[in-house]
């Protein structure tokens, strides 16, 4: 059975058809890319599953379960986790702590008042920590460390109440070539071991061909293909959207 | 009532909504481009008249009257462009808070130079020359002056509309409201946008003061009481929208007017009289406009503007010397009540600085921790004190029942306004919760029969053993520790982290499941509930209650305790709120300009030190430390 099933999913921005009857599927330990030219809806489709806005129509099912309506916390609730395109910690606090966060969060003692924080699943923080490789700055404020280091952060965050599907936005933005790379294998890693399924959005087709199991791409709101490495490299349509002018594009599909 | 009576009432009413229309238009204009709220707009409005008067009387005649007019209007811009640069210029990448603070010291400041200027008593300036007449409406006769404001205020809407949209200034200025950084970067000199708009919303604000030169008295207490209601106004209308600001200050003044026309009302249990809640009903116009449309009824979402206040660090266990620290201040003054044999005064002073310290200790937990930025802390106080004081008046409760019951008072308050605060953010929230305050302040002011009204309540004296002044000091200083060792214990908890969490990312809060507004909201509450223990402490300390306690002053007297001490520290609200009592028993009770006085202090503190006292120390210490750490 898939993890995450998108059914006709539809948005549109004052007549704009931002997404357009878009489906797919992830099965487990997937590793799938969304991909597309600017304005091809990838975003749009992204804050739809992750809770952030609301679909038009059309269906999102995490298992059997429709997640269309729900808050961004409840959809975490339900094992997924997520890393932002412009990563989000919590500048105020130690590295480890914004690990901690998440895993009292996930032990449901939020609202505790009493109990010190810091001194809540710090262990299981650390070993966290150490999986993506950020065991030394656990003590660090997290607002001082460089971007590249951050994602590792998020990462870790993400994997603090063992999701079953991870999404990551555009997870390699603004880090340098040998960064990307070493960010990516180490999400591949972790995927492998654990049997996690992701979605994730790139720019860097390096990344997408070297990595992704599976590809889907949108362009202009609609799904033009899915398919592996070699079958998306081929594909017309695709080269279309890619190098030739949206203008072709258009009269083709209309 | 009569549906004449009626009628004539809502005229009336649109003649007060075009002084409202000028100062809600010039603060909205201001608002839009420079994203400074500008409290001292109120303030600007007051000079316009109190300028307008000294032209009228000086010059006479109709030159004197009407070219004064015209004249104040230019004086007021000048005013305005004054102190866009001198002051303002400094500020505006400085955090909101700073920014509001900075404008309020304006409005002490300003207060004072009025005093010392035109003296205390209120000046009535000369009839409109040509319009002194009256004209008979629905069997009343309306001043023709009333009916050339009904016209004039709609008359500058549209030459403001045209201005707008037709000069290649106004472009700018839309230009700017949309994008401002934009707009620097297509090569505009920001600097004089900025001046010329200040001057532009200072001129507005002038003339609509000086245009009620011939209506009401030039007086001291208008700066406050027409900022209030520009605020409504401004809200309800949208930030920035100049038709907003109409369409608002007409419902205000209708609302305002309606309340006033319906008069007693009798509903069978109780008669209610209407006339005597204008003020709430236009706080609770305010508030459900917030709610449903919380960008006011013409408003747009505002872009955001970049913050680039520094993020704090993480906090940290009390070190070893900080708890010594804390030990020796607190056996210190529990040996208070020994040394004050000789001088009694000493335990009020120290009373009076306990509560000082859990007012703003309560205040730092929502608006340090929790980004909240609360215009309106003194509801809870108010709530807390008039919640004690009543109980113990009109329900015999004894004095320490009456005591714990203050802040379970304050905690329903801070459930119900908290609810709605946390809906909003930046200024909007400010705002709101200083409508919450002024909604309180309002009922205790005009329900004179269960609040005692303007005389407030009285005899409020604490029983034995409480009622030997050193007592009552140990009675404070154990509500004070406890305050402060429960909230810091909160703010090390997960409900503190996760309060912080929801100021630092929301985004980030809400993707690994805390729900923030709720997190928030219940940190609003408890923040409430103990700023109640220090209203309760109050009232039994003075004996007595008076809506005066309770008034906007006193919320914003929390804001600078919190910012003198420092923000981002945890011990900060308790040194600056110890600094700043005595500071205001000892040096400010010496000057009969202590409102100037503090202005400045406030003036100073924005500008040379940010990050308060507390915060000053520590990075003094920490540079120190890395020093001498760096030389061994």
């Amino acid at each position: 059975m898939s993890v995450l099933s998108v059914r006709s999913l539809s948005k549109t921005f004052g007549g704009v058809h931002a997404v357009n009857e878009v489906s797919f599927d992830i099965g487990k330990g997937e590793f799938l890319a969304l991909i597309g030219p600017n304005g091809a809806g990838k975003s749009t489709t992204f804050n739809m599953i992750n809770g952030q806005l609301a679909p038009d129509a059309g269906d999102i099912l995490i298992g059997d379960k429709s997640i269309c309506g729900l808050a961004p916390r409840d959809i975490w609730r339900l094992g997924v986790g997520r890393t932002f395109q412009v990563a989000a910690t919590f500048g105020s606090m130690t590295v480890v702590e914004n690990v901690q966060m998440a895993l009292i969060s996930h032990a449901g003692r939020i609202l505790s008042l009493w109990r010190p924080a810091a001194s809540l699943y710090r262990e299981r923080a650390l070993e966290l920590l150490a999986q993506v490789g950020m065991a030394d700055a656990a003590d660090r404020p997290s607002r001082e460390l460089a971007y590249g280091d951050v994602k590792r952060i998020e990462l870790a965050i993400a994997l603090a109440n063992d999701p079953q599907l991870l999404l990551m936005d555009e997870p390699t933005a603004g880090m340098a070539p040998r960064e990307r790379n070493d960010l990516i294998k180490l999400v591949k890693t972790l995927v492998i071991e654990r049997g996690i399924s992701v979605l994730f959005t790139e720019h860097s087709m390096d990344v997408v061909f070297s990595y992704a199991d599976r590809i889907i791409v949108l362009a202009r709101g609609r799904l033009i293909a899915d398919g592996d490495a070699a079958a998306i490299r081929d594909n017309a349509k695709v080269r279309e959207v890619y190098f030739g002018t949206g203008k072709t594009f258009q009269e083709a599909s209309s | 009532m009569t549906l004449s009576a009626f009628l004539f009432q809502a005229i009336n009413g649109l003649s007060t909504a075009s002084g409202l229309f000028f100062i809600a238009a010039g603060l909205s204009l201001i608002f839009g481009v420079t994203r400074i709220v500008n409290i001292a707009h109120g303030s600007l409005y007051m000079l316009g008249t109190y300028i307008a008067y000294s032209l009228a009387m000086k010059i006479g005649g109709a030159v004197g009257f009407w070219g004064g007019i015209v004249l104040t209007a230019l004086i007021v811009g000048a005013i305005g462009a004054l102190i866009e640069v001198v002051l303002l210029r400094r500020i505006y990448r400085a955090p909101e808070l700073f920014q509001l603070l900075a404008t309020f010291a304006l409005v002490l400041v300003i207060n004072d130079a009025t005093l010392w200027l035109w003296g205390p008593e209120d000046l009535l300036g000369p009839r409109a020359p040509g319009l002194a007449g009256a004209v008979e409406i629905f069997g009343r006769r309306l001043p023709s002056y009333d009916l050339f404001l009904i016209v004039i205020a709609p008359a500058a809407l549209i030459v403001l509309h045209f201005a707008l949209a037709k000069t290649r200034f106004g472009r700018l200025m839309r230009a700017a409201t949309q994008d401002r950084e934009m707009v620097g970067a297509l090569g505009v000199n920001q600097a004089v946008l900025f001046t010329s708009v200040f001057a532009l919303g200072a001129m507005l604000a002038g003339l609509g003061g000086a245009l009620q030169v011939a209506r009401e008295p030039a007086n001291l207490a208008t700066d406050l009481a027409v900022i209030g209601d520009a605020f409504v106004v401004v809200v309800v209308g949208g930030m920035g929208s100049i038709s907003g600001a109409y369409l608002a200050a007409i419902i205000i003044a209708e609302v305002k007017a309606l309340c006033i026309a319906i008069g007693v009302v009798d509903l069978g249990f109780m008669s209610v009289n209407f006339s005597k809640f204008t003020l709430v009903a236009e706080f609770i116009v305010m508030a459900i406009v917030l709610i449903a449309r919380p960008y006011g009824l013409l408003g747009k979402p505002q872009g955001n503007v970049r913050s680039v206040a520094e993020p704090e660090n993480p906090i940290r266990p009390a070190t070893p010397m900080l708890k010594m620290l804390g030990a020796v201040i607190l056996v210190l003054l529990l040996a208070l009540p020994l040394m004050a044999q000789t001088s009694p005064y000493l335990l009020v002073l120290g009373t009076d600085v306990l509560i000082a310290v859990i007012f703003a200790t309560s205040l730092h937990f929502i608006m340090g921790p929790g980004g909240m930025h609360s215009f309106g802390h003194a509801a809870y106080f108010g709530l807390g004190a008039y919640g004690a004081a009543l109980l113990m008046k009109l329900a015999g409760l004894p004095m320490l029942a009456a005591l714990l019951a203050a802040p379970l008072v304050a905690l329903i308050g801070a459930l119900l306004f908290g609810w709605f605060a946390v809906r909003l953010s930046g200024v909007y929230l400010a705002m709101l919760t200083l409508a919450f305050a002024q909604i309180v302040w309002a009922l205790v002011f005009q329900w004179e029969g269960f609040t005692g009204g303007s005389n407030g309540v009285i005899g409020v004296w604490p029983a034995a053993p409480f009622d030997k002044s050193g007592a009552y000091f140990l009675l404070a200083l154990a509500c004070a520790v406890a305050a402060i060792l429960l909230l810091r214990r909160f703010l090390f908890a997960p409900f503190g982290y996760a309060m912080r969490a929801g100021r630092d990312s929301p985004l980030r809060a809400e993707a690994i499941g805390i729900d923030v507004k709720r997190i928030h909201w219940l940190g609003f509450a408890i923040a409430g509930c103990v700023c109640g223990i220090a209203g309760g402490l109050f009232a039994f300390a003075k004996g007595s209650i008076s809506p005066e306690a309770i008034s906007v002053t006193r919320s914003i007297d929390g804001l600078v305790m919190v910012l003198l001490g420092g923000i981002q520290t945890l011990v900060g609200p308790v040194v600056g709120a110890s600094v700043y009592a005595v500071l205001q028993d000892t040096v400010m009770r010496q000057t009969e300009y202590w409102r100037a006085l503090l202005g400045v202090i406030i003036l100073v503190l924005v500008l040379a030190f940010p990050q308060g006292i507390a915060g000053a120390l520590s990075s003094l210490t920490r540079k120190l430390g890395r020093k001498s750490g760096g030389a061994a």
